[in-house]
Formats: C-alpha cells, sequence, structure tokens
C-alpha cells in the first residue's frame, strides 16, 4: 500500500483527467468533494502504515523461538490507550466538519439556478423544461426522452445504450437545478464527474443542483436499484456554451410549439378548467370556495391547527391529490382529493400552471 | 483457573466424548448438548456459505466482461440478491455467535449448558425452517429485490418469490433473537464460581454485547418485514407512496435493524480475534477492560447511526448531519481494539500457524474495511461514494475479509477442541498466502472501480471500469479456490488427522481445560476458576 | 432434561429443577430474567408498529380524526375493561402458585381464559362489522363514505388499525395456549413455593398483552 501510494494520489496516473481514484472533476463543487476524499485518503494511509508496519515488524521480531519461551505479563498503558482515543477523536471530527461544509453547499441551490424538471421511470429519464418567453414570444414547455432510433440502430451492443438516450442538456458556467420524482420505483440520479447523487422518489420531489464550468459530456448512471435494466439506466449530460445552449432550447421550443403537443403548464390549464377546479378556486386573488392560487408558490402557508408549510411542488402535489392531509386555514376541508383521477402527468401539469401564476 | 483435574470431568466411560456419546442422525437433530448444536450450525452455516459462494462465482463471471453476456439481467439480479440475503441472513448473522459462541460459551465459562438448552435447539430447528423458506425462494424462481428489499418495487414491481424470501428472513429473525436472549442469560446467571465479569474471556463478551443487539433490533426488522409482506399481498399502504405510503419509511426501518446487524457479525469476529492473538502469542492480552468496554459502547452506538445508509435518500439535511456525527463516534471503539491488539504483540512469543495467519491477515483487511467506512461517513464524499463498488468493496472487506477471516482463524484455533484433530498447519500456512492475495485481488479493484463511478447492481457496465472487474474476477477464482483448499484439509484432518492434546497452544482460558474433544457434560461438578484467562503466568504455575 | 434423574449424577435434585442448573435460584432467577428480555423483545416488535401508527398519522392528521369515528369506542372500552380484569385474576392466580394452592390457581386461570374468550369474542363482532361494510386494509377497502369525503388514504388508518389489532389478537391468542398449559399444570398439583416460576412468567407475558392493548385502545379508538 505504502509503495503504491504515490501511484494513487492526485498528481500521479491521470486517467482521462482523472486521478487513480477519482474521475475528472466537471462541477464547481467537484474539487471540494476531492479534497475532503484526499484528507481521509492520507489521515487513513498513515494510521494504516503505521499500524500495518507495527504488526508486521512486532511478527517478525517475536516470532516464536522455541516452545519454552516466556512472555512479560503487560496489561495495558494507561497514557498509550488514552492516546489512541483521544487523537483519532480530533481527526474523525475534522473529516465530519469538512464533509458537512461540503455537503450543505451541496444541498443549498443558488437562487438564480435554471429550474429542469427530472423524471426517473423504468428505465429512461425524461428532461422537462419550463415554458419561456423569448424575445417577447410565448413558448410552451418541452421535454427531452427516450434514445434515439437511429443511433441505436447503429450502436449494436445494448449496453451502449448510453450512447444514444437522450441527453439533459445545460449551459455552462450556470448553476441548475434539478426538481425530481419518479412515475414507478426508486430511481437515483448519478453524475460520477459533478459528484452528485441523490435518489428520485414517486409521489415527493427532491433536488440537487450543480454548475458545470465547462463544455462537455458526463455519464449520468441509475444508482438506486430499479428492476430488470437497472444497469442499462443511462443518460448524460450535454454541458454547452451558454450560446449554443439558447440556440438548442429555442429549438426545441419551436419545435414543441409546432408538435401542437401540449404538456407542462399548457396541459394544466386545461385540466384546471376542465376538472372543475375553477369552480372553486380563483386566480386573481380573491377567494372562493377555496384559497386563490396565483403569486402562491414559494410563499408560506398557514395551516388549520397552527402549523405552516412552505408551498412547494411536494405540498401542492399533496393538496392535489390528498387534500385532507393539510387543511388550509380558514377553510373548510370540502376539497375532493383527486387521488386516482389524475395521472401523474397531469398532475404536474397542474403544477406547472400553478407555479405559472403570477 | 482450575487445572487438569478437570480432563475427565463429566460422566460416561473413558475415551468417550460429545462426538460418539449416542449416535444417529436423531441423537444430533434433537440433542440439546450446546456443542453438537454449535457443531450443527457450522455445518449448515458453512454449507450455505458455500451456496452464496457459489451464487458470488456467478456474478464475478458475468462481470468479466463489459456486456451483459452469461446471464441475462433478470437472472443476474437475482444472483445478487440471493447472494446477499443468504450470506447476511443465512450466513454472516449466525456465523459465529451460533456454532463457535453456541460452543465455547459454557466451556469457557465452566459451565454445564447454556441457561435454556431446549430453547437453543429451538433456535436452530427454527434457523432450519427460515433456512428452508429461503432455499424454495431460491428454487422456485429466486428474488431480484436486492438483499434490502426496498419499497416500492418489493412490493410492486418485483420478479419472483418475494413472499417467500421475506417470510424466511421473518423467521430467521426469531432464531437469531432466541439465541440472543439464551447467551444474554447464561452470561448473567450461569457462571462458574470465579469467574467474575471481568475474569471472562474477550470472546465472552464480544458475544454478550452481541447478544444484546439481536434483542434489540431483530424485534424490529421482524415487525418491518411482517408489514411489507401485508403490503405485498394486501397493499397495507404503508411504505407504497403510489398507496399514500412512504418508501423512506421502510428504509428507515430496514436500517435500523440492518445496521446494528452490522455489529452482530462483526463483534463476534472481534471476540475471536482477543482470543487467537493472545493465545498465539502467549502473552496477556493489552487493554482488557478497554476491549470489553469497547464491545459494548459499539453495540450501543451502533443503534443510532443506521441514517448513514441514507444520506441521499431524500431524508432531511438535518438527519444526515446528525447520523453523519454519530457514526464517527463508531470508530473510536474500534480504533482502540485495532490498537490493543496489535499492541498485544510486543514482546510476545508469536507462533506462525495458520489461526495465528489468518488474524494478522483479519487486521490487514478489517483495518482497510473499517478505515473506508469513514469515507462513507462523511457526507459529501459518501454522496459520491453511496452505491456504487466502492461500498461493495466497503463491505465485502468487513464482511467477508473481516467477520468470515475471524471464522477461519476461530477455526482453525478452536478445531482440535471441537474435532479432536490436527489440521494439517503446513498446507494451511500455505493456502494461507493464496487466500490473502486472492482476497484482496478481488475487492480491492472494486475500491477503484467504484470510486470512479461504477454503479452497484449493474448486470453489465461501460468498458472504462473493464480493467478493475477483470483483477477482481480473477482474485475470486483464486480466493474461491483456497476456501475450496481449506474444506478439503479440515475435512482430512477430521479422519486421519492428528490425535489433538487437550491444550495444544498451552491457552489459560477455561476450554481448553477439558478433553478435546469435551465429554459430553462438560463441567459437571464444580468448577473454580482462580486465574484470568490470559494468564499465562499463574496458568504455567498451576500445570507444574 | 428434567427427566435424568439427579441420582447418577451424585447430587440429588427436586423433578423439577433441570439438571444443567446448580439450584433451584439460579434456575428461577435466570426464568425470570430470561422471560424479561423476552417482553423486552416483544415490545421492541410491537415499538415498530407503533412507528409505523406515528408516521402515518403524522402524514395524515385529518384522515385520523374521520376514520377513527368508524371504530366502536363503546366494544372497545368494554374490552379494555375485559383485559384488565383478566390482568387481576392472573395476578391472583399467580399468588396462589407461590403459595402452593394449586386448585385456586386453576381457578384463577379459567377465570382469565374466559376474559381472553370474552375479549377475542368482542373483537370478532368488531371485525365482522368492519368486514361487512368494507373498513379493511389496503386494496380490499371497500367503505364508500370515506372514499368520497375530504379525507384520503381511509385505508392506510384501517391497515395500521387491523395490523396492530391483529398482531395484538394474535399474542391473546398464543397467551390463551400458554394459560391452558399453565392450567394443567396446576390440575396436576405441580406448583409450590419453589417452583412457581412458570406461571408467574406467564402472568409477565399476559401483563405485556394487556399493557400494549391500553396503549391500542387510545391510539386508534379515542383519537382527536
Ligand atoms: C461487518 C460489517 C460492517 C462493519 C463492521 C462496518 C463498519 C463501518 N461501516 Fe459499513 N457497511 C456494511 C457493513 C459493515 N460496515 C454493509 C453491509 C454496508 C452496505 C449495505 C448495503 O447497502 O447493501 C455498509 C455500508 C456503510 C455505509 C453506507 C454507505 C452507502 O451506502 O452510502 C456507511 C456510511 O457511513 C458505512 C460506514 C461504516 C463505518 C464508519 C464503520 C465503522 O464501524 C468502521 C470503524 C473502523 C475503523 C475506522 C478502522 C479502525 C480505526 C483506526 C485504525 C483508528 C484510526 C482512524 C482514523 C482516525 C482515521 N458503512
Ligand atoms: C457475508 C457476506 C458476504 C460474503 C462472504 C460475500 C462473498 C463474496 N461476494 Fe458478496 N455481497 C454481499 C455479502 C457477501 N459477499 C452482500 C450483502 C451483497 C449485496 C447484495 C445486494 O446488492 O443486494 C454482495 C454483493 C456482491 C457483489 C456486487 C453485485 C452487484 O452489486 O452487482 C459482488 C461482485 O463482485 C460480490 C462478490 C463476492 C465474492 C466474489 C465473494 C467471495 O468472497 C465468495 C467466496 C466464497 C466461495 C467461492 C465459496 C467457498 C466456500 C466453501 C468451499 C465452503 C466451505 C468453506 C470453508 C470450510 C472455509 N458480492
Ligand atoms: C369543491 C371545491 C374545490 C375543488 C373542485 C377544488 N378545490 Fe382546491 N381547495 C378547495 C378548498 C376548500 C381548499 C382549502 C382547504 C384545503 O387546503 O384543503 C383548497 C385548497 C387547494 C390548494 C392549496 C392552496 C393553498 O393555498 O395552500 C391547492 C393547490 C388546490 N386546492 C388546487 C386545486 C386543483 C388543482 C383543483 C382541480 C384539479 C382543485 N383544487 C379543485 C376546494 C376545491
Ligand atoms: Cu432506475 Cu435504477
Ligand atoms: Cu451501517
Amino acid at each position: 500500500m505504502t509503495m503504491l501510494l504515490p501511484l494513487m494520489t492526485a498528481s500521479a496516473a491521470r486517467a482521462e483527467g482523472g486521478t487513480f481514484w477519482m474521475p475528472k472533476a466537471a462541477s464547481t463543487y467537484a474539487q471540494d468533494v476531492d479534497d475532503v476524499f484526499y484528507f481521509i485518503y492520507y489521515t487513513d494511509a498513515v494510521f494504516f502504515a503505521v499500524l500495518m508496519a507495527a504488526m508486521i515488524l512486532m511478527a517478525i521480531k517475536y516470532r516464536r523461538k522455541g516452545e519454552a519461551e516466556v512472555t512479560p505479563v503487560i496489561k495495558g498503558n494507561h497514557t498509550l490507550e488514552l492516546a489512541w482515543s483521544v487523537f483519532p477523536t480530533f481527526l474523525l471530527v475534522a473529516m465530519f466538519w469538512l464533509g458537512f461544509k461540503g455537503w450543505m453547499n451541496m444541498a443549498v441551490p443558488p437562487a438564480d439556478a435554471m429550474e429542469v424538471r427530472v423524471i426517473g421511470q423504468k428505465w429512461n429519464w425524461t428532461y422537462q423544461y419550463p415554458a419561456a418567453n423569448i424575445d417577447g414570444v410565448d413558448y410552451p414547455s418541452f421535454e427531452v426522452a427516450g434514445a434515439d432510433a437511429a443511433c441505436m440502430d447503429r450502436v449494436t451492443d445494448p449496453s451502449r445504450d448510453i450512447e444514444c438516450n437522450a441527453a439533459l442538456v445545460v449551459p455552462a458556467g450556470k448553476p441548475v437545478k434539478l426538481v425530481m420524482n419518479s412515475r414507478d420505483v426508486l430511481h437515483s440520479f448519478f453524475v460520477p464527474d459533478f459528484r452528485m447523487k441523490r435518489d428520485v422518489i414517486p409521489g415527493r420531489y427532491t433536488q440537487q443542483w450543480f454548475e458545470a464550468p465547462e463544455v462537455g459530456e458526463h455519464n449520468v448512471f441509475c444508482t438506486e436499484y430499479c428492476g430488470d435494466r437497472h444497469g442499462y439506466m443511462y443518460s448524460k449530460v450535454q454541458v454547452k456554451s451558454p450560446a449554443d445552449f439558447e440556440a438548442w432550447k429555442l429549438e426545441q421550443h419551436k419545435k414543441a410549439a409546432a408538435s401542437g403537443l401540449v404538456s407542462g403548464a399548457e396541459l394544466g390549464a386545461q385540466l384546471f378548467a376542465s376538472k372543475g377546479c375553477a369552480g372553486c378556486h380563483k386566480i386573481d386573488g380573491t377567494k372562493l370556495v377555496g384559497p386563490w392560487l396565483n403569486g402562491k408558490f414559494g410563499t408560506v402557508e398557514q395551516l388549520e391547527g397552527g402549523a405552516t408549510v412552505t408551498i412547494d411542488e411536494g405540498y401542492l402535489r399533496e393538496s392535489i391529490l390528498v387534500p385532507g392531509a393539510k387543511v388550509v386555514a380558514g377553510y373548510p376541508p370540502s376539497m375532493p382529493p383527486y387521488q386516482g383521477q389524475l395521472d401523474d402527468r397531469q398532475v404536474e401539469g397542474l403544477i406547472e400552471y400553478i407555479k405559472s401564476l403570477k | 483457573m482450575s487445572t487438569s483435574t478437570l480432563d475427565g470431568v463429566g460422566h460416561g466411560a473413558p475415551g468417550t466424548s460429545y462426538l460418539n456419546a449416542k449416535s444417529g442422525l436423531m441423537s444430533w437433530l434433537f440433542t440439546i448438548d450446546h456443542k453438537r448444536i454449535g457443531v450443527m450450525y457450522l455445518v449448515t452455516v458453512l454449507s450455505f456459505f458455500l451456496v452464496g459462494g457459489l451464487l458470488a462465482l456467478g456474478i464475478r463471471t458475468e462481470l468479466l466482461t463489459p456486456a451483459g453476456d452469461v446471464f441475462s439481467a433478470a437472472v443476474y439480479n437475482k444472483l445478487f440478491t440471493l447472494h446477499g440475503a443468504i450470506m447476511v441472513f443465512l450466513v454472516l448473522v449466525p456465523a459465529i455467535p451460533a456454532t463457535l459462541g453456541n460452543f465455547l460459551l459454557p466451556l469457557q465459562l465452566g459451565t454445564i449448558d447454556v441457561a435454556f438448552p431446549k430453547l437453543n435447539l429451538l433456535s436452530f430447528h427454527i434457523y432450519l425452517l427460515g433456512a428452508f423458506f429461503l432455499v424454495f425462494t431460491l428454487v422456485t424462481g429466486g428474488v431480484d429485490t436486492g438483499w434490502t428489499f426496498y419499497t416500492p418495487y418489493s412490493s410492486t414491481s418485483a420478479d419472483g418469490n418475494v413472499v417467500a424470501a421475506l417470510t424466511g428472513a421473518f423467521i430467521l429473525g426469531f432464531s437469531s433473537i432466541l439465541t440472543g436472549l439464551n447467551f444474554i442469560v447464561t452470561v448473567h446467571k450461569m457462571r462458574a464460581p470465579g469467574v467474575t465479569w471481568l475474569r471472562m474471556p474477550l470472546f465472552v463478551w464480544a458475544i454478550y454485547a452481541t447478544s444484546v443487539i439481536q434483542v434489540l433490533a431483530t424485534p424490529v426488522i421482524a415487525i418491518t418485514l411482517f408489514l411489507l409482506i401485508f403490503e405485498k399481498i394486501v397493499g397495507i399502504g404503508i411504505f407504497d407512496p403510489a398507496l399514500g405510503g412512504d418508501p423512506v419509511l421502510f428504509q428507515h426501518f430496514f436500517w435500523f435493524y440492518s445496521h446494528p446487524v452490522v455489529y452482530v457479525m462483526v463483534l463476534p469476529a472481534f471476540g475471536v480475534m482477543s482470543e487467537t492473538i493472545t493465545v498465539h502469542s502467549r502473552k496477556h492480552i493489552f487493554g482488557y477492560t478497554a476491549i470489553a468496554a469497547s464491545s459494548i459502547a459499539i453495540a450501543a452506538v451502533g443503534f443510532i447511526i443506521w441514517g448513514h445508509h441514507m444520506f441521499v435518500s431524500g431524508q432531511s439535511e438535518l438527519s444526515g448531519t446528525v447520523f453523519s456525527l454519530l457514526t464517527f463516534a463508531v470508530a473510536i471503539p474500534t480504533a482502540i481494539k485495532l490498537c490493543s491488539w496489535i499492541a498485544t504483540l510486543y514482546r510476545g512469543s508469536i507462533q506462525w500457524n495458520s489461526p495465528m495467519l489468518y488474524s494478522l491477515g483479519f487486521l490487514w483487511i478489517f483495518a482497510i474495511g473499517g478505515l473506508t467506512g469513514l469515507f462513507l461517513a462523511t457526507l459529501s464524499t459518501d454522496v459520491h461514494f453511496h452505491d456504487t463498488y466502492f461500498v461493495v468493496a466497503h463491505f465485502h472487506y468487513v464482511m467477508m475479509g473481516g467477520v468470515l477471516f475471524a471464522l477461519i482463524a476461530g477455526m482453525h484455533h478452536w478445531w482440535p477442541k471441537i474435532t479432536g484433530r490436527m489440521f494439517n498447519d503446513k498446507i494451511g500456512r500455505i493456502n494461507w498466502v493464496l487466500a490473502f492475495v486472492g482476497y484482496n485481488l478481488t475487492f480491492f479493484p472494486q475500491f477503484v472501480a467504484g470510486s470512479q463511478g461504477m454503479p452497484r447492481r449493474y448486470h453489465q457496465y461501460l468498458p472504462e471500469f473493464q480493467m478493475w472487474n477483470q483483477l477482481s474476477t480473477l482474485g475470486s477464482y483464486l480466493f474461491g479456490l483456497s476456501l475450496f483448499i481449506i474444506l478439503a484439509y479440515l475435512l482430512h484432518s477430521i479422519f486421519k488427522g492428528v490425535k489433538a492434546p487437550s491444550n495444544p497452544w498451552g491457552a489459560a482460558s477455561l476450554e481448553w481445560q477439558t478433553k478435546s474433544p469435551p465429554v459430553e457434560h462438560n463441567f459437571e461438578a464444580d468448577v473454580i476458576c482462580t486465574y484470568g484467562p490470559y494468564d499465562y503466568d499463574a496458568h504455567r504455575a498451576a500445570q507444574s | 432434561m428434567s427427566t435424568a434423574a439427579g441420582a447418577d449424577h451424585g447430587h440429588a435434585h427436586p423433578w423439577y429443577q433441570a439438571h444443567h442448573f446448580k439450584n433451584m435460584e439460579q434456575q428461577n432467577a435466570s426464568n425470570k430474567f430470561g422471560m424479561w428480555l423476552f417482553l423486552v423483545q416483544e415490545l421492541l416488535f410491537f415499538a415498530g408498529l407503533f412507528m409505523a401508527y406515528a408516521s402515518m398519522r403524522y402524514f395524515y392528521p385529518g384522515t385520523w380524526l374521520e376514520a377513527a369515528e368508524q371504530l366502536d369506542k363503546v366494544m372497545g372500552a368494554i374490552n379494555t375493561v375485559v383485559l384488565l380484569t383478566s390482568s387481576l385474576t392472573m395476578a391472583l392466580g399467580v399468588r396462589a402458585a407461590q403459595l402452593g394452592q394449586n386448585k385456586q390457581v386453576a381457578a384463577w386461570m379459567v377465570a382469565t381464559i374466559a376474559g381472553a374468550y370474552g375479549f377475542l369474542i368482542i373483537k370478532y363482532f368488531e371485525y365482522s362489522h368492519k368486514i361487512h361494510v368494507g373498513l379493511l386494509p389496503g386494496k380490499w377497502f371497500g367503505f364508500d363514505e370515506l372514499k368520497t369525503t375530504a379525507t384520503n388514504a381511509p385505508q392506510i388508518f384501517f391497515s395500521v388499525y387491523f395490523m396492530m389489532t391483529g398482531v395484538h389478537g394474535l399474542h391473546v391468542v398464543i397467551g390463551i395456549g400458554v394459560i391452558f398449559w399453565i392450567l394443567f399444570r396446576a390440575l396436576r398439583d405441580e406448583f409450590g413455593p419453589e417452583n412457581y416460576a412458570a406461571v408467574e412468567n406467564v402472568g409477565l407475558y399476559w401483563h405485556l398483552v394487556d399493557l400494549i392493548w391500553i396503549f391500542l385502545f387510545p391510539l386508534l379508538y379515542l383519537v382527536r
């Protein structure tokens, strides 16, 4: 181990821009994670080397020479015992602290992060981009999903799905926030180059964020076991220059507009009318049977019974599917549950719609 | 402890031992002799180790090449699920407590039997019943949930006989609880006069701490599996989000047991180390009280750190932080043990024989396994390592390389006592090299593959991970071979081995003061223990 | 082991002392300690159910309020009284066993068994009513009245209800079995001042079963 050490360190053995241990560091916080890694790594290496050297040397030096050998009675040594209990403690606390700091940074997305919805479904990833107003034109939201058939044709090895699956496209140098949920079982969205991973859960939203400073391509793996083709649930993150990204995005928006396929907020608006929501909810800041729904997203709601809740995707979903669970203060619990009447896509549409109401 | 007069204590004609006092299959299957029960556990546990190991070789063979070419994805998923479930529930949990623990606990305490011999037999029968269900699962289509049974996959879309597997694990839990309960009472109430708490061998302390975990944690997994069985059959909706339940709740339930259970596996292994290292260095253990206390500390802290398996699962940031901090706390008592064992070597008289070599091998391997645990306990690095091969390597280093190396060390150490025969130590020593090299070759490359990003439970993988996987597969074949060699020479010794003296290693603890193999009713007459288990001077004085 | 006569090992001991114990004191202490550990184990087993209850109630406070209305508080209350009484008769039985009055032990056991049956019969009526109207766990749930109000996931309440009371009921059934065993042994005049650990342990078990019900009743029936 000790001899191999130089080989395994940061400087040596660079494999495709990574090190012996870590793949290339392609997000703003990846280097932090690697620094913590190497801190633990060297601490571990020193402890390991010292302990094992002691063990091996003593095993050789004190090897039994004859059956009659008598050994001294050493029952312990308080100083020594105290030393090896206390000294590591400091190092362990340091590890915790470094890890904690890095983690908090990874957990809290910057306020100006661009948002993309990620949906996990056996066994591929779908990315939804919100509707946008570009140069005064309203464009609908769009999504990228599935595998490119032509590409699949070309690549015969099924394990190379990764080449053909739809990629998450993001701009370089801008923070991106992923708001994720699953349509079936647990999945997990892992980008090794970003040191980023989070479970994707049905019926609940999780999020994570990253900022990739440079243009490039990075693997996405599903790391929560999800059945048969868990090992094939690949995708990529494509980091484009901001200009390329904007061009790509405009093109996608236009395609979506042309196809006439409603998705996201438009679908939500239609459902809001057709499912009777509008009968109880106004979107002009006035009260009907239920509370108004414009300008609500991100605010804090007072609940019956004194609790409060921040209105986020998870709360909206729950309010639609299971309104009885958390009742807004001052209103009767009279909203019907929509569980079983709306599919996931529709709920998401409604949520998008409510989010868009200013 | 009291001396050679103990030989021959007990009843029966001269020359009989617990092995030949009665004969016939029934005299084994329905025995209430703790030694026979221990031996039966040993045979079954090793058989399941063989089954689990063969499944592992299947896994490794599939991973020889990046493409998923040997087995289909569905078969592969069943391979690792059954491999994990068999290794954890059927092999590792009973591996040391139920085998060596059963055999040694009464002997080391100087008593006739455990507190409840019939209950002990019942535990074994329950174990067989549970094992039957898992084998039934294996032959009726397997299961593909992973050994962690995460919902909603396990409760909705899983392929195979999930209910049978859950039932098996559920039943096995009770076997484990009853064994633990039995041992706790034995330690409290059955010690021979003079075996004070601080004169108990450290193996007993370790088993004691283990038993406490078994009694406190296992019921929780029992009820969890019970609920999951009903989730699967009736859709009770507690764990399934589609029905309004919470999958993260299941994970909390699961790890509340399955984290402590890793200490159920490893504490007895620590206990074995405390025995083998002192005996084969013929030296008093360094820091007896610290080692005994750290077993209890590990057991206690082990209960409050389960959330470190869920840093990225969607539990709150606060819980993640607290669980990470607490997890580090468990490293300190472990460090105390490791350092104390190494300090014991100082100025010892170290025998280079198989039990000692496996013990030193354990220290090496477990140190790596434990130290890599620290990367996983650290929040920001675990985000990267979670569910990659880094974790797979970590837990094989602590479980296979740790616990099973300790079991192998312990089997060699107590083999003369259990069977009354000596094994061929020379083959043992040579084969150790193969085992040690093969082992490290199997699992060390997995650390690299994992930190480079290779996820676990993947039927195929990207070509950039190929080199690491091929090294690993090669290693696993070598390692498997070395295990078969152990099996061969141990079996050979039963028939052809030299008869063992009652105390071949010159140990001072009570079990070595009985005949090899012991008579049926050990310590029928009162023994009075007058010196500690590691007091080689007093022992030598008493002998002469 | 109790059949192995002590004589041939040179030390005689009463027939009810197992061979591997040195004396009755050791045997009784071991049995009692073992039982306490078993009870601890039982508590943790139920603790899992209580945790499931707590989480689900936390998710669906409204549901809990509404669904609990469907339970029959009167029957629940009667059952509480029945179980408490049976705990009392059990305690009296233990006392009689310590005094070696085997006839009275038998009588108290009969009374306790009667209580246990009473509990199960009442539970049977409760269950059959729920089954009849469709207040059932999970996918069997079919009670339309609750389905159409604002309440969601009422089936989860009933899942929790049936899991908790079902597991508890199973303990009552097992209790009946072991109490019958004590009854049988009392009829054979087995217990005495030195040998009553079995009665005491069954007693402890029965008190635990009772205790758990004391928690279940308010948590399930008296939600507010
Ligand atoms: C015998 C079994 C065993 C043992 C003993 C351990 C021991 C430890 N484990 Fe491990 N672990 C598993 C079995 C075990 N583990 C299993 C099976 C899994 C995965 C399950 C699954 O997902 O399928 C797992 C997963 C796992 C995770 C979750 C990873 C993930 O999925 O993201 C974590 C995270 O904290 C972890 C941490 C630790 C720590 C800190 C220890 C500590 O106890 C280690 C303490 C020891 C040392 C630290 C070494 C000795 C100390 C010194 C030499 C002193 C000086 C040291 C320093 C100051 C540097 N383990
Ligand atoms: C005790 C626990 C234990 C043990 C011993 C092992 C042993 C081995 N394991 Fe396993 N493993 C797990 C517990 C264990 N494993 C768990 C819990 C998982 C997770 C499952 C999941 O994800 O759900 C896992 C997963 C796992 C994977 C990951 C699969 C994946 O994620 O896709 C791999 C891959 O290489 C692997 C390999 C091996 C190998 C090569 C061995 C080898 O060391 C095996 C060698 C053994 C033999 C070849 C048998 C020889 C035996 C005899 C001859 C019997 C007699 C012996 C004597 C007398 C000594 N294991
Ligand atoms: C029968 C009347 C009724 C209908 C129909 C109805 N709601 Fe409601 N809704 C209410 C009432 C009353 C409340 C406040 C009480 C509560 O929180 O349950 C409410 C609350 C909400 C809230 C929480 C608002 C907040 O400020 O916290 C959301 C979001 C919501 N409804 C969305 C919808 C959507 C989307 C639909 C249609 C699919 C819908 N509602 C249909 C009556 C209704
Ligand atoms: Cu999706 Cu694994
Ligand atoms: Cu753990």
